[in-house]
This record gives C-alpha cells, sequence and structure tokens, in this order.
C-alpha cells in the first residue's frame, strides 16, 4: 500500500516549527474568541478567517484546523462555566459540566472534556484517514448529475435538521442560493443582480457574508440580550482529573468516540445528534442513572466525546465529496477555497500532499488542544470575568477591521455591516442563518453542474433519475421531503381514529 | 433556581435553597439541585425575550415573497432559454419560484409557530450599534481608522454597555493603541490611518 508514503509526508510538512507556531497560535485564539459568551464555532472561524490570509496554504490549512479546534473547546468552557452552550452540540455537556462546577469541580469537567475531545478527535481523524481515500475513491465517478442530486440533498439536509421551522430555513437556503448567483454569469457572461454595482459583478465573497452573518449578526444579537446573568467563577482548580474520574470516564470516552464518528458522517447536526445520543447512552448503561445532571463525570466525557468526533468526521463528506455537511464545514470550505484547495474526490489523487497536510494538520490541532487547554483553563476563566460590555466593542473592531485587511476593501466592510443586520434580523425572526451560508458556499456548484447536467442530457431532466447513483440520492430527496409531511398526515389520522374510537372503548368497558 | 445562580456566590458556597429534587441522593456533599433537560429548557425560555406574535410570521413571509417574486421578474428580463440551452436566468427563476411558493406556504401554515422574537426597547441599543458601524466606515476613509475607533469603543462602553465615564475614556484610549499597535506596527495592514 503506498497510502502510508503520503501520510508519513504530510507529517513532515505539518511538524515544520512555523507550521506548528501557526496551530499554537490558532488554538489558542481559538480559544479566546470561542469562550467569547454567544460566539459557536462557526462565528469564531468566521471572525478569523482573515488571519489565515496572508499565510502560505499549507500553513494557513493548519492554522485553521488549530482554530476548529480551539473554538470547539471554547464553546465546552462556556457551557461548564456559564451554562451557555457555544452551539446546539454543547448543550447535553450544561447538565453535568454546569452542576460539577457548582460543585467547585469545574477543573475536572473541564479537564475530562479535554481528554474526551482528544480521544474522540483521534479515533475520528484515524478513521478519517483509512475511510477518506475509499469514499473519494468511490466519487471519483461521479458526474455532473450526481454532484447536482448530492449537493440539493446536503442543503436540504442541513435545512432540515436544524432545530427552527423547516420552511423557513429552506427559504434562508433559497436566499442563500440566489446571493451565489450576484455577478456575471460563467456560461453566458451575463450579469445577474449587480444592480450596475462594478463590486459586485465579480460576484459577492464568501468571507464577508460568513462575517457578517455569523460574526457581526451575532454579536448584535448579544447587545440586545445580555448574558451576564451566571458569573464565572473566580478560580477553577484541579483542571487534572483525578484516577477515579478518568476511570469512571474511560467507557464513556471510548464508546462516544465510536458513536460519534459514524454520527459525524451523516449530513447535518451529526455532532448535536451523536453528542445527545452518548448520553442517553451513558444514562442508560449507568448503575445510578439518577447521578445523571448531578454532576456526573460520564455526562461530561460521553458528549464531549462524542461531538468532537462527530466534528472531526463530518470533515469526511467535506474532503471526499466537496459537500460540507454543516455551517461550520461550510465556513471551513470557504476557507480552503480562498487557499486554492477545493475539496473533491479529485484532491487525494492530484494534491496528495495538500490532502494529508489538512488531515495530519488535525492530529496536531487535536493534540495541541489536550496540552493547551488544560493549563490555559485559569486564563479563560480571567476572560469569561471580563464583562460582556467591554468584549463586544473589541470584537465588533476585529470583525470589521479584519475583513478589511483582506481585499483592502472598504466595500467589504459595507457588505459585512449589511449582512450583519441580516443576520440579526433572521435571529429574530426565526430563521436559521447555518443553511443561507452552506447554501450560498454550494450556490455556484450547483448551479454550475445542473446546467452541465442539463447540456449532457440535451435538456432532459429524466436523465437525472436514470442515472443510478443521482436518482438514489433523489429518491432519498424526496423522502426527506415527504416523510415529515406523511408523519403528520398519519398522527392526524390516529389522532381522528382515536377520537372515533373512545366511545367505543368506553362502551366496553361498562360490558366488563 | 436562577435566583441562586444569578447572585455572585462563588461555587462550592453554593446557598442553601430549596433543593427539591435532591430528595434521598447523598451522592455529593453538596446539594446540588438535578437540572433536568426540561427545567434548563424552561429556564432558557424564561430568559428569551418574549415571542413575537404570528404578525412576526407574516411579515418574513410577506418580505420573502416579494423577494421571490422580485427575483422571478428579474430572471425572467435576463432571459429563461429552454432546458437544453438554459441561459442565465433560469437558475435564478427556479430559486425565486421556490422561495416564493415556500414564502406563501409559511404565511398559510407556519404563522402560528412562536419562534419569532419580539422587539423591544433594547433593540434600540442595536440600531444605535448598527448606526455606530455606519459612522466608522464613513469616518474611516476620512480620517483613517484611529479616531473613528476611538470614538465606537467609547460609545459601545459608555452608552450601550454602561460602564462609567472614567472607564469608558480610559479603556477605549487603550483598545484604540492596541489596534494601532497590533494592525499597524506589528502586521503594517495597509489601513488608512492618521500617524
Amino acid at each position: 500500500m503506498d497510502i502510508f508514503g503520503p501520510v508519513l509526508n504530510g507529517f513532515g510538512v505539518v511538524l515544520e516549527p512555523t507550521n506548528l507556531l501557526y496551530c499554537l497560535i490558532g488554538v489558542v485564539i481559538g480559544m479566546l474568541i470561542g469562550v467569547l459568551p454567544g460566539l459557536g464555532p462557526a462565528a469564531t472561524i468566521a471572525i478569523l478567517l482573515p488571519l489565515t490570509y496572508g499565510v502560505e496554504p499549507v500553513t494557513a490549512i493548519i492554522m485553521l484546523s488549530g482554530i476548529f479546534y480551539g473554538a470547539q473547546y471554547g464553546g465546552t468552557i462556556t457551557s461548564v462555566l456559564l451554562r451557555l452552550p457555544g452551539e446546539a452540540s454543547s448543550v447535553v455537556t450544561v447538565f453535568d459540566g454546569y452542576a460539577l462546577a457548582r460543585q467547585g469541580r469545574a477543573g475536572t469537567a473541564l479537564g475530562i472534556a479535554a481528554i474526551g475531545s482528544f480521544f474522540g478527535g483521534t479515533v475520528s481523524i484515524i478513521g478519517l484517514t483509512l475511510l477518506a481515500p475509499i469514499v473519494a475513491g468511490f466519487a471519483l465517478s461521479f458526474g455532473p448529475p450526481e454532484y447536482t442530486a448530492l449537493a440539493m440533498l446536503g442543503i436540504l439536509l442541513v435545512a432540515t435538521v436544524s432545530n427552527g421551522s423547516k420552511i423557513k430555513s429552506i427559504i434562508a437556503a433559497s436566499v442563500g442560493l440566489l446571493l451565489a448567483t450576484v455577478g456575471r454569469d460563467g456560461f453566458t457572461g451575463e450579469s445577474r443582480f449587480t444592480f450596475g454595482s462594478l463590486s459586485l459583478s465579480d460576484g459577492l465573497d464568501f468571507v464577508p457574508i460568513a462575517m457578517g452573518i455569523f460574526g457581526l449578526g451575532e454579536i448584535l444579537y448579544n447587545l440586545e440580550e445580555r448574558h451576564n446573568k451566571v458569573q464565572a467563577p473566580a478560580k477553577v482548580a484541579n483542571v487534572w482529573p483525578s484516577r477515579k474520574d478518568l476511570k469512571e470516564s474511560s467507557g464513556a470516552i471510548g464508546r462516544g468516540s465510536v458513536l460519534g464518528f459514524f454520527l459525524g458522517i451523516l449530513p447535518g447536526g451529526g455532532a448535536t445528534i451523536a453528542s445527545l445520543a452518548a448520553y442517553a447512552m451513558e444514562k442508560k448503561r449507568a448503575k445510578n442513572p439518577e447521578r445523571f445532571g448531578r454532576g456526573a463525570v460520564e455526562g461530561v466525557a460521553a458528549p464531549e466525546t462524542a461531538n468532537n468526533a462527530a466534528a472531526t468526521s463530518s470533515f469526511i463528506p467535506l474532503l471526499t465529496l466537496g459537500i460540507p455537511a454543516n455551517a461550520t464545514m461550510a465556513i471551513i470550505f470557504g476557507a480552503l477555497l480562498i487557499q486554492g484547495v477545493t475539496p473533491g474526490p479529485q484532491l487525494v489523487q492530484d494534491n496528495p500532499e495538500l490532502f494529508w497536510g489538512v488531515v495530519n494538520s488535525m492530529y496536531i490541532g487535536n493534540i495541541l488542544l489536550l496540552i493547551m487547554s488544560i493549563p490555559l483553563v485559569g486564563v479563560f476563566v480571567k476572560i469569561l470575568r471580563i464583562r460582556a460590555a467591554i468584549l463586544a466593542p473589541i470584537t465588533v473592531l476585529i470583525t470589521l477591521i479584519g475583513v478589511y485587511t483582506i481585499n483592502n476593501s472598504i466595500f467589504d466592510i459595507w457588505l459585512v455591516i449589511a449582512f450583519g443586520v441580516l443576520g440579526y434580523l433572521m435571529k429574530k425572526f426565526g430563521f436559521e442563518p447555518g443553511p443561507l451560508v452552506l447554501a450560498f458556499v454550494l450556490g455556484s456548484l450547483l448551479e454550475e453542474n445542473l446546467r452541465r447536467s442539463l447540456l449532457l442530457f440535451g435538456g432532459d431532466p429524466a436523465g437525472f433519475v436514470t442515472r443510478p447513483i443521482s436518482g438514489v440520492l433523489l429518491l432519498l430527496f424526496l423522502l426527506v421531503v415527504l416523510l415529515p409531511l406523511l408523519q403528520k398526515a398519519v398522527k392526524k389520522s390516529r389522532a381522528n381514529r382515536s377520537l372515533n374510537t373512545a366511545p367505543h372503548k368506553e362502551k366496553e368497558k361498562e360490558t366488563v | 433556581m436562577t435566583s441562586s445562580s444569578r447572585q455572585e456566590a462563588p461555587l462550592g458556597t453554593s446557598t442553601p435553597h430549596a433543593a427539591s429534587g435532591t430528595g434521598s441522593s447523598a451522592i455529593e456533599a453538596d446539594p446540588v439541585e438535578p437540572l433536568t433537560a426540561e427545567q434548563l429548557a424552561a429556564e432558557w425560555d424564561e430568559e428569551r425575550p418574549p415571542h413575537a406574535g404570528p404578525l412576526a410570521n407574516v411579515a418574513a413571509g410577506v418580505v420573502t415573497a416579494l423577494l421571490g417574486v422580485a427575483g422571478v421578474a428579474m430572471s425572467l428580463s435576463m432571459g429563461i432559454g429552454t432546458p437544453e440551452r438554459p441561459e442565465a436566468g433560469m437558475w435564478p427563476l427556479i430559486i425565486s419560484l421556490v422561495m416564493a411558493v415556500l414564502s406563501v406556504a409559511l404565511l398559510l401554515f407556519g404563522r402560528k409557530t412562536l419562534d419569532a422574537e419580539a422587539f423591544s426597547s433594547s433593540s434600540l441599543q442595536v440600531a444605535a450599534g448598527v448606526g455606530t458601524l455606519i459612522g466608522f466606515v464613513l469616518v474611516i476613509g476620512l480620517t483613517g481608522f484611529e479616531i473613528p475607533t476611538l470614538l465606537l469603543t467609547f460609545f459601545w462602553l459608555r452608552f450601550l454597555g454602561k460602564e462609567t465615564w472614567r472607564m469608558s475614556i480610559l479603556l477605549s484610549a487603550i483598545v484604540t493603541a492596541a489596534f494601532y499597535l497590533t494592525f499597524v506596527v506589528a502586521l503594517s495592514v495597509p489601513i488608512p490611518h492618521l500617524f
């Protein structure tokens, strides 16, 4: 097998001192921004995108993976200390994490979360290393019709799995698709939705949109609803979990890793479902389930391991198919595109050093996270003690000046503000921002492949259904659309029937 | 529940309060109330701003429906072409149609879902914040970034964050200096600057 050669070469690149340094900076800054209340991983990575600009591609990717893991852990810190999950996937961590914090064992919770995250992440990367080339090989035969179906299914799944209203999520996704069409049409050269503006004729950039909707939108939203009801503790002691804690949670970490890896491959809420499932599983297996919710160490270890494993394995659809599975992956996708890396099945074949560079940087990011998180917990606690009122203007300025530095363009700052307001309004009106950004990222790919397929089929859309893979994918698409409607109908008819049968039952009782 | 967490009581010294659910479980020395999912969800609900009524959904639906209709009109003017030879307007037309149809569906079926939040007086703070951002961009091209940075930080600290005058003046000066040192001196980013 000559797959190990490139893997090892990739390590050589990753382990260069400069790259290690950038990864370290990424982890620390990722955690720093990630602990700011209300900013989840997607927002954190969006705000920090400009940092990766001026650097070489491989270094930038390594830094990005550091930011990714740092941001992920930042959300855990706020879950445990402030009862404020950074994103849906660390909601369950709050139950036992916050309970532990109130017993003065916040350090234990954070330590076990870091160890579990490292473990889950590592298991997932090993799985990814083995599985990714196979999936990519399978996907090499994909043509435009398959990509069309895959992109549509990906957008639909992310829109329907998100916790908001499904109709609203799909509307948000179609706004994202429309935004992706702004600019000159690649096929005919005609300008679309530019309103005569020269700045718009090249299309909208991904970075101002992501930074506006996720970053600034989130900051504006928090401005209204201050989260400083819960005070962070002044000091966190005993960050190293005791041997007893480790023993108690080792099973949870092992099971969480495997569960997280498999659930993470699924598009949509992989990490969220994984954390919930891992928590439920541990609670079921436990001898005293009533300990859960009152500070059980496994209650932190299981979901944190599973969500990191899932977050890592959701790189598989991104790197092998070029389809981001969730909003965070959409941002990573955009960031990779900026670096000249087009994730997809060709990546392993054409650019093995880049592909393995990305994968191996994840090993390093994960290790650095483990090394940095435990000693730095004290620093983060201090940051959490700073009032949100002071942090807000600083993050806003980082966002505005950061986006300017990318193209030295004032127009980009205007875009960030416009999309920041849009992101804020979307949150207020119950629209999920994730599907919009994801659809924007996939928009041009989807349109290009759709038009290519139509050319291929001579304009006959039936061609999509007759090709086996695209046909199956479209069938899945239909199932995802129709299943909830069917369920609703069944529920309704059942409710009607039970209303009708109710009197009968009473009669039966009387006769008995 | 909320009252205890709002106090500045440090960890471990959890004030004795009605720990209703703890019951007989003496696993932990500290009486910690169980945080069940339902309780936590209820608490988060409490902390959230009040729901906006169905009107918010109607407004959102009308806006997205109008966007969809405008998209359809503009796509038609770009030219649709045929399925064999699609033109620039074909794809935007399809999306705009989906958007318009779903907006109507939202207006018909989704009105009663209470997932929108009502605007309150604190929403004015957001409007003021956006105002300062617009001011920031207008001024940055004229005077460089130092003065707008100082003013924006000061405004956010003093008026949006309700910090004291002294704190606001001191901190905004420090923040501006830090940004100058980071972006101009250390990273030499070509951002317009005075000095």
